[in-house]
């Protein structure tokens, strides 16, 4: 009986996402973008916005569905060292899943919104807290630029002290790394491969750029829902 | 408060060649009709004469284009020139506003801002400034294939064979999360070689171990040429271009520090 079971196992194929289903383990899948490759030129090229979501994106989904497996392996086998060990790598790609997920949908045509300024609350939360529009922009654009290596620079939301943040992570931490409370509104990818196909090394231009082609009307839902 | 004791409190095995060199540091022993007045006006000569650039940019070992097919001129002229050369400019300005550390060597200026862990802000331009001279020059046109004699013997005691090795190598630069570079070095206390992952600016210096080799894993360094295909660089670089010359002849000026046994003499 087992055996049978075995074998069937086996003729099914080696899929990942088969196997992960039978022991009842969620595995994620790239999501797919809301625009074209080519929808956000010319801030950012759709040379870049290919490579960015299908090979790097889609990097981080594969093996963020491998360490999860692996995960579940150790746990099941009571392998501590081996849980502890692979904490890096899903934090590096599950991280790595979670803030491209946010990204795509912080961004927009400019044909469906890409670039408005917001309205409602949270236009008046920015100004409230920041004097205005601009000065957020620049703050996060000097943020941004001033990020060591390899990062993101985020727009949050402290949920329990209803205030806006600036932060920025490392490599690919989320934003709830720097607080427990904090809800990513915005976040700017600054990992140079982000970028540097178009702009080479010069991220304030990419940073000054980017800003035509954000979707406020994503953060503004996003703020809405938590500070009604 | 001088620059010489911070300087001189840092690593003694890097030989302080600069302070002979540093006016503040003669010795002020003849030529005073009235010593205070003398060191006075000598330090208003200093002050008088800004001196704008600490560090120059040196130029990699070989031509641009050299390293063709396999690390375009392109990505050099971007690589050495925009990122190392404004690594350079950076850190020429922030010492320009930073009296104490004046004089250093930049190895010693490494250590110094690295501060145990809590770097200053000079740490990232000096490091990295530091970090691509070393690649350039740990790489040559007609790389690749592998050491010979001590350095190769080291490698096999090592890590058993050059090709176990050259995987681990490969593999660690696969295995590095976000920015940074691989390295293999020579650890003083364990007087042994090892593969070491680095993030961001920090090298092995700042552990008092000595670099062998380095690789550039920060996106910047094979975007142009290779896109996300980081297996392809790796497997690239230790192929064609890396140097084991290079290699080599730091492994044999590190020995005159580290002590790895005594050589296998045949008796007679």
């Amino acid at each position: 009986m087992a055996l049978r079971t075995l074998v069937t196992r086996k003729a099914l194929g080696n899929s990942v996402a088969f196997r992960q289903q039978l022991r009842g383990l969620q595995t994620h899948t790239l999501p797919d973008l809301p625009y074209d490759y080519g929808a956000l030129e010319p801030a950012i090229s759709g040379e870049i916005m290919q490579l960015h979501h299908q090979k790097h994106h889609q990097t981080y989904v594969t093996n963020f569905n491998k360490a999860l497996e692996q995960l579940d392996d150790a746990i099941n086998k009571g392998d501590s060292p081996t849980v502890v060990k692979l904490q890096s790598a899903i934090k590096f790609n599950g991280g790595g899943h979670i803030n491209h997920s946010i990204f795509w949908k912080n961004l927009a045509p400019v044909r469906e919104g890409g670039g408005e300024p917001p309205k409602g609350s949270l236009g008046w939360a920015i100004d409230n807290h920041f004097g205005s529009l601009e000065a957020l922009v620049q703050k996060m654009n000097a943020d941004g630029a001033g990020l060591q290596g390899s990062g993101w620079v985020w727009l949050g939301l402290d949920k329990e002290m209803k205030r806006l943040v600036v932060e920025t992570t490392a490599n690919q931490d989320p934003l709830v790394t720097k607080g427990s409370s904090l809800v990513p509104l915005l976040g700017i990818d600054v990992w140079e491969h982000a970028y540097y196909l178009q702009y080479k090394n010069v991220r304030p231009d990419y940073l000054k750029n980017i800003w035509k082609v954000i979707n406020w009307k994503y953060a503004s839902d996003i703020y809405e829902k938590e500070c009604p | 408060m001088s620059r010489s004791a911070f300087c001189s409190s840092g690593s003694n095995l890097v030989p302080k060649t600069t302070e002979a060199l540093n006016p503040l540091n003669r010795p002020k022993k003849h030529h005073y009709l009235n010593g205070r007045q003398r060191t006075n006006l000598y330090q208003k000569n200093h002050r008088a004469s800004k001196v704008l650039a600490y560090y120059g940019l040196r130029s990699p070992p070989y031509k641009l284009d050299a390293l063709e097919p396999y690390m375009s001129q392109r990505t050099l002229e971007m690589h050495w020139g925009e990122h190392h050369g404004g690594y350079i400019d950076a850190l020429n300005k922030q010492l320009a506003k930073n009296d104490l550390l004046y004089g250093c060597t930049l190895e010693e200026l490494i250590k110094v801002t690295y501060n145990n862990g809590n770097p200053l802000p000079e740490f990232n331009n000096a490091a990295q400034v530091w970090n691509h001279d070393f690649f350039w020059e740990s790489m040559q046109p007609g790389g690749g294939s592998s050491p010979i004699l001590g350095l190769l013997q080291q490698i096999e005691k090592d890590f058993g064979s050059f090709t176990n090795f050259r995987e681990k190598f490969i593999d660690a630069a696969l295995k590095l999360f976000g920015s940074g570079w691989v390295w293999l070095v020579l650890k003083r206390e364990e007087k042994h070689l090892a593969i070491v992952k680095t993030s961001n600016a920090v090298n092995p210096l700042v552990w008092n171990d000595i670099p062998i080799l380095n690789l550039d894993m920060w996106e910047h360094a094979y975007y142009l040429d290779y896109k996300n295909d980081k297996a392809k660089y790796a497997n690239v670089f230790m192929n064609h271009l890396v140097s084991w010359n290079a290699a080599m002849a730091r492994m044999a000026r590190a020995q005159a520090f580290v002590n790895l046994g005594e050589p296998k003499i045949p008796v007679a």
